[in-house]
C-alpha cells in the first residue's frame, strides 16, 4: 500500500491508498459541505442538492446518469452529514476513468427547476418514512438540547416545512459558495492508477473556480438537560443520552474510542452485561463521535415503556462510575483486542478504506495507515482513558426520551 | 479469481466447506444448524429464537461473561440469526485466532449451558426484540407479507408471538435443543486464511464425536391468514407485493434471478425509475427474490404516504405486468456488469464468502466457486430470460398493505 497525494491549481486535492493486490477500487468526491454550514433559511439544502446532483447536468440527464452508472456495473451512492455530502463508487479498476467522469459530472448539476420540484416529493416521503420510526428527529432534538445554538446542532434532513419553501434560487447560491475547487477533494482506494487519477480529475475539475467559504469551527458550551417528548403510537420508549467528548482534531480520541468500547459496545461491555443480557433494554449502547471542534459520547437506549426509570438510573450509575472508579487492565486488554481487530477486518475491502482516507483527510488532512491506527490503539494508556474521564466526565449528560410514557422522571 | 472449494462430511452427517484464500489476514466463518423456526411448535412460537439467545449464556467450562470475553479478547467479530429452517452463527477474527475460535462455537454448539436462572433474561430479550418490530412498519408488512405468502411454517417470523413466549419453560428449550441442534443437517462454512488440512483436523476433534439423532421433517400446521390489509397508525402507507417464483435450486434460478434484477438492481432499474425518479412517489421501492430450499417468492415493498399509496401500488403493479412481456439486452448488459463487480467485490470479503458457502451447501448439496457463478451469469441472454418469462410471467400477485387505510387492489390479483 501506497499514500499519493497531488493538488491542482485551483486548490483541488486528490488522495489516494494505492493497493496493486486489490480486486476492486473506490473512489469517492468529497465536499466540505453539511448541515453545519446551513442557516435556518436553508436547513436541509446540502442533503436535498446531494439529491439533485443525481438529477442531471448540461451532459446528462438524470436517465444517463443512473444508466451509466449502472453500465459500469458501479455500487454506488452519496451521503450528507453535519459536515460533509460524499458521493462515491466502488468499481473495477477498469472503470476508474468512467467513474471519475460520472462523480465529477454530477458534482456540476443542472438544477433544473422540474427536477427539483420532483425530488422535493421524494425527500418529503423521506421525512416521511422516518416520522413512522419514533426515535426518529431526536437525534436532531438531543444535539439542540445539548449543544444549544452550535451548528452541529442543525438537522440534516431539514424539517417539512423547510424543504416545502425552499427555492432552486437558494440551492445554487449554496452550491456556488460551497462546491468550489478549494472545497471538494478526491479520496480513492484499491487498485487505483494514480498518475491517470491526477490526469483524469485535472481534465474534468481543472476549470472549476476556488471560492474560499468559510465554516465556523468552534467548541460547544454544552448543557445538561432532560427532556420528555410524548408519542403515543410508539411501542418501546427510546433514550438518547449526549455527554462531551474529544473533537476530530483531538489525540485523545483514541482514548475516547476505547472508552465507549468499554463503557457501551454492543457485546461484552458494561451496559451490554447491566442491560441487554439481563433483557432489561432491547439495545443500549455508547458510541463517540468525532466533528471538527466538538466530540460527543452518544448513547441510545431502546426498552419496554415501563423499565424505562430503572434503565435511566441504571446509565446514570454507569456513567458515575466510571467517571468515579475508573477502567480496569482487563477491560482495557479487551477493548483493545477488539477494535484492533475490527480495524484490520474492515481494512480488507477497499471500499472501507475509501471511507478511513477520506475521513482522515476531511477532518485533519493528514493520512494514516492500519498501522498507525493500531499502533495509536496500543499505545493508549489506563492513564490515558482517565484522563478523558476527568476532561468529559460521562455523568455529565443531556437526555431525551421519546415513546408511549407521558412523563418521565429524571434519574439522579 | 480462481480459489479453490473443499468440502469434508463428518462420520456424524456434519459438512465442513472452506475456500482457503491466502491474500487475507483473516478467516471468516458461518455455522447453520438445522433449528430453524418452522421447528416451533403451534403453541410455542419464538422457540428456535430464545433458545438461540440461551446458547450464549455460558458453554462449556466457561459461564457466559468469560465465554463473551474470551472471544472477544480473540478479536471475534460475532452475530447469530435464527431463520425459518437454520438456526446460524457466524463471525470473522484475525487467522492466527480462528482455531481457538471455533472450539468456543464448538463448547457453544454442543455443551450448552441453557440456565434455567437466565430463562427470564432470555425471554425478556426475546420480547424486546419482538416489541421493537411495532415501531418498523416496513419490516411489520414485509413479516406479513410472507406469513401470507408461503404455507405455514414456511412463512413464520422467528420473533414468535408474546402469549408463546411468555408460555415457554427451560424444559422446553432444552427439549428444542436436544431434538434439533445435531450434526445431521449441520454446514460449517469457513473462508480466508487458514491450511485445509488442518482446520478438517481440527473440525474432526472438535465435532467428530457429536452424536446424530434423527432427522425431524417440520409438520406444516395452520392455515393461510386473512385479511390482506393491517390497519397500523403511520403516515406512511406501506405496500408489499409477493409472487411466486422458483427457487435457487431450480436449473432456471439464474433466469428468474436476473429478470427481478431488471426490476429492481441499480437506479436504472425498471422499479426505481418509474416509482421514484420519474413520478417521485416514494423514497423506498424495491424488488427481491427471497429463496428457500424448495419454494420462492418475488417479495416487492414500496411505502409512501397514504394520499399516493394507490397511485404507487397501481404503478408498481403495471410494472410487473409488463416485466412479464420480456426484457430488453440493454438492461441485461447492465444488469450482468453489476453482476460481474458485486462478485468480485464478494471475492474480497471473507464474511460474504463464507455465508455463500454455506447457504451454497444447504441450497444445492455443493458450494459454488465464484468463478462457477460467472459463467452462469454470462451465459444469460434476453432471449433465455424472455423465454423463461413467458412460461412464467409474473402473476398470482398477492397484495399485502399495512397503514391507515386499505388500499383497492386491481380486480383479478390476490
Amino acid at each position: 500500500m501506497e499514500f499519493r497525494s497531488h493538488r491542482l491549481e485551483n486548490g483541488l486535492e486528490i488522495v489516494a491508498e494505492t493497493n496493486g493486490d486489490a480486486h476492486s477500487m473506490g473512489v469517492a468526491f468529497l465536499v466540505r459541505a453539511g448541515s453545519r454550514d446551513e442557516s435556518d433559511e436553508v436547513a436541509g439544502v446540502s442533503h436535498f442538492l446531494e439529491h439533485m446532483c443525481f438529477k442531471g447536468t448540461p451532459r446528462r440527464s438524470a436517465d444517463d446518469v443512473n444508466r451509466e452508472f449502472d453500465e459500469i456495473g458501479a455500487h454506488y451512492n452519496a451521503f450528507t452529514s453535519e459536515e460533509c455530502t460524499a458521493y462515491y463508487a466502488s468499481v473495477l479498476p477498469e472503470y476508474q476513468e468512467q467513474s471519475v467522469d460520472l462523480l465529477a459530472d454530477i458534482l456540476r448539476p443542472s438544477l433544473r427547476p422540474d427536477d427539483f420540484d420532483m425530488e422535493k416529493k421524494v425527500i418529503l416521503e423521506e421525512i416521511q418514512m422516518y416520522l413512522d420510526q419514533p426515535p426518529f428527529g431526536m437525534d436532531d432534538r438531543i444535539k439542540m438540547l445539548h449543544l444549544g445554538g452550535h451548528p452541529l446542532a442543525r438537522s440534516v434532513l431539514g424539517t417539512s416545512g423547510s424543504i416545502t419553501d425552499l427555492t432552486p434560487q437558494q440551492m445554487r447560491d449554496y452550491f456556488s459558495s460551497r462546491y468550489s475547487a478549494d472545497n471538494v477533494f478526491v479520496a480513492a482506494a484499491g487498485k487505483v492508477d494514480f498518475d491517470a487519477l491526477v490526469k483524469q480529475v485535472a481534465a474534468r475539475c481543472g476549470d472549476w473556480q476556488p471560492a474560499a467559504p468559510a465554516r465556523q469551527i468552534s467548541s460547544a458550551v454544552s448543557e445538561t438537560r432532560f427532556e420528555v417528548v410524548h408519542r403515543p403510537t410508539a411501542t418501546q420508549q427510546y433514550v438518547l443520552s449526549l455527554a462531551d467528548a474529544p473533537a476530530a482534531e483531538d489525540a485523545d480520541r483514541y482514548a475516547a474510542k476505547l472508552l465507549a468500547t468499554i463503557v457501551g459496545d454492543d457485546s461484552g461491555s458494561r451496559m451490554y452485561w447491566e442491560l441487554i443480557d439481563p433483557g432489561l433494554a432491547e439495545t443500549a449502547s455508547l458510541g463517540h463521535y468525532e466533528y471538527l471542534g466538538v466530540g460527543m459520547f452518544y448513547t441510545w437506549l431502546a426498552c419496554e415503556p415501563d423499565l424505562v426509570e430503572a434503565n435511566l438510573a441504571r446509565l446514570h450509575r454507569i456513567f458515575h462510575q466510571a467517571d468515579a472508579d475508573g477502567i480496569t487492565v482487563d477491560e482495557l486488554r479487551q477493548a483493545k483486542n477488539k477494535v484492533k481487530a475490527r480495524v484490520v477486518l474492515s481494512s480488507e475491502r477497499p471500499q472501507s478504506r475509501l471511507f478511513n482516507v477520506g475521513g482522515n483527510w476531511l477532518q485533519r488532512r493528514e493520512y494514516r495507515t492500519v498501522a498507525d491506527d493500531l499502533k495509536s490503539l496500543d499505545d493508549v494508556t489506563l492513564d490515558d482513558l482517565h484522563a478523558v474521564l476527568r476532561k468529559f466526565p460521562l455523568s455529565r449528560y443531556s437526555t431525551i426520551t421519546i415513546g408511549p410514557r407521558q412523563e418521565v422522571r429524571r434519574p439522579g | 479469481m480462481s480459489s479453490v472449494i473443499l468440502s469434508h462430511q463428518l462420520a456424524n452427517g456434519m459438512v465442513l466447506v472452506g475456500e482457503p484464500i491466502q491474500s487475507f489476514e483473516s478467516a471468516a466463518f458461518s455455522f447453520l444448524l438445522p433449528a430453524g423456526c418452522c421447528h416451533d411448535p403451534s403453541n410455542r412460537a419464538g422457540l428456535a429464537a430464545l433458545t438461540s439467545e440461551m446458547m450464549l449464556r455460558g458453554a462449556g467450562p466457561r459461564d457466559s461473561r468469560t465465554w463473551v470475553s474470551d472471544l472477544e479478547n480473540l478479536g471475534v467479530e460475532r452475530g447469530e440469526s435464527v431463520g425459518v429452517a437454520h438456526t446460524t452463527f457466524y463471525g470473522a477474527t484475525l487467522r492466527d485466532n480462528l482455531a481457538p475460535a471455533l472450539g468456543l462455537f464448538a463448547d457453544l454448539i454442543r455443551r450448552p449451558h441453557l440456565p434455567a436462572d437466565q430463562l427470564d433474561a432470555g425471554r425478556n430479550a426475546c420480547l424486546q426484540e419482538l416489541r421493537t418490530i411495532d415501531d418498523e412498519p416496513s419490516h411489520k408488512l414485509m413479516i406479513e407479507l410472507r406469513r401470507r405468502r408461503y404455507p405455514d411454517p414456511w412463512g413464520r417470523s422467528s420473533h414468535g408471538e408474546e402469549p408463546s413466549l411468555r408460555a415457554t419453560t427451560i424444559e422446553d428449550v432444552r427439549r428444542f435443543y436436544e431434538r434439533h441442534y445435531r450434526p445431521g443437517g449441520a454446514i460449517l462454512a469457513v473462508a480466508g486464511n487458514f491450511d485445509w488440512r488442518r482446520l478438517v483436523d481440527l473440525v474432526e476433534q472438535l465435532f467428530g464425536d457429536w452424536q446424530p439423532n434423527d432427522i425431524v421433517e417440520p409438520a406444516g400446521t395452520n392455515g393461510r391468514l386473512a385479511g390482506n390489509h393491517i390497519p397500523f397508525q403511520s403516515s406512511q402507507s406501506h405496500v408489499g407485493i409477493a409472487y411466486p417464483t422458483i427457487p435457487y435450486k431450480h436449473p432456471d434460478y439464474f433466469q428468474a434471478w436476473a429478470a427481478v434484477g431488471v426490476l429492481s438492481s441499480g437506479s436504472s432499474s425498471r422499479l426505481f425509475t418509474e416509482v421514484r425518479e420519474r413520478r417521485g412517489l416514494c423514497y423506498t421501492v424495491y424488488a427481491s427474490l427471497h429463496t428457500q430450499r424448495d419454494r420462492a417468492s418475488v417479495l416487492c415493498y414500496a411505502g409512501t404516504t397514504a394520499q399516493r399509496a394507490q397511485e404507487t401500488l397501481d404503478v408498481t403493479i403495471s410494472e410487473l405486468v409488463r416485466l412479464g412481456e420480456g426484457i430488453e439486452q440493454s438492461e441485461l448488459d447492465r444488469l450482468k456488469a453489476r453482476i460481474k463487480s458485486s462478485l468480485i467485490m464478494q471475492q474480497e470479503s471473507t464474511s460474504a464468502r463464507s455465508g455463500a458457502l454455506a447457504r451454497d451447501w444447504y441450497h444445492l448439496g455443493r458450494a459454488r466457486s465464484l468463478d462457477e457463478v460467472s459463467v452462469l451469469v454470462d451465459q444469460l441472454s434476453a432471449e433465455s430470460i424472455n423465454t423463461f418469462l413467458g412460461k412464467n410471467p409474473p402473476r398470482d400477485l398477492l397484495v399485502v398493505t399495512l397503514g391507515p387505510e386499505p388500499l383497492e387492489v386491481p380486480v383479478g390479483i390476490s
